[in-house]
């Protein structure tokens, strides 16, 4: 794939001030952001920057704002119809 | 988006360069006059953001603060008074135009060097009715931090400010505990 150099957790881990369960937990994050990719091979937890994650970013955002304007949307129209119609 | 591995995997600036430009556009509509639309989503932003799921500090954030003029904050605070930075207000042109900087790591950590923007517009339709155009663009700056992780990966030895600052997030990522957002806001 796009990898240029998969790494185990425990790779990263040793050349970090880190426990691997946090990078491992920072990872985690990572990937659910698109931006890397996560395979399992036994016991050892491999990933990888996913290049083309980095567009799927778009989608990320698209789905943050999806959510915060329909949300948005719900509470400009209930504040609306609760105000007594005066406006200035 | 066309990348292919070969290029990829050749040359590290590539994913840079393909997603330069790079920006997420939304439209809807709100039965709401203009004025009121402008209101609700910057005086009343606390009331309708997933604060739930898309927060910064670890804790319960309690709101999150739109400052209601050009150069203002726009932070989230928890219920311990904690303030984390997600940005600042760029444009203040109610009830129009409002441009925010967005500085918040795809993992949720204010990070200054990340400057992607918010431009939301907000075009009345009648009376009672109003279209919010939002696009958050510059987001091929999270390209760029792809590309630090991409070093991290990549680097044997180097022990750096992009190193670190992997560390720092992981460190206090296992905490698990509130996350103290730097007090960097100047």
């Amino acid at each position: 794939m796009l990898a240029t150099k998969p790494s185990a957790v425990g790779d990263i881990a040793r050349r970090l001030p880190v426990t691997r369960s946090a990078v491992s937990q920072h990872l985690r994050v990572l990937k659910e952001a698109g931006l890397v990719d996560h395979q399992t091979f036994g016991t050892r937890n491999v990933y990888r920057v996913n290049l083309a994650g980095v567009a799927s970013l778009r989608d990320y955002f698209d789905a943050i704002w999806e959510k915060a304007l329909s949300d948005y949307k719900a509470v400009a129209e209930d504040l609306y119809r609760r105000q007594p119609k005066e406006k200035k | 988006m066309s990348s292919t591995s070969a290029n990829a995997s050749q040359a590290s600036t590539i994913a840079t360069e393909k997603i330069a430009g790079m920006a997420v556009r939304k439209t809807i509509r709100v039965d709401v006059p203009q004025a009121h639309a402008f209101t609700v989503f910057t005086e009343h932003f606390g009331s309708w953001w997933p604060l739930a799921t898309h927060k910064i500090g670890k804790q319960v954030a309690v709101t999150a603060i739109i400052e209601p003029k050009r150069g203002g904050r726009w932070f989230e605070r928890s219920a311990d008074g904690t303030e984390c930075d997600w940005g600042r207000v760029q444009v203040w042109e109610p009830p129009r135009r409002l441009v925010l900087t967005w500085e918040v790591s795809v993992d949720w950590q204010p990070d200054r060097t990340i400057q992607t923007e918010v431009e939301v517009t907000f075009v009345a339709d009648g009376p009672d009715r109003t279209t919010v155009h939002l696009e958050h663009r510059k987001l091929e700056e999270y390209g760029e931090q792809a590309e630090m992780m991409r070093s991290i990966f990549d680097s044997e030895g180097g022990y750096g400010g992009i190193l670190q600052r992997f560390a720092n997030a992981a460190s206090s990522a296992e905490l698990g505990q509130e996350v103290p957002c730097p007090s960097d806001r100047k």
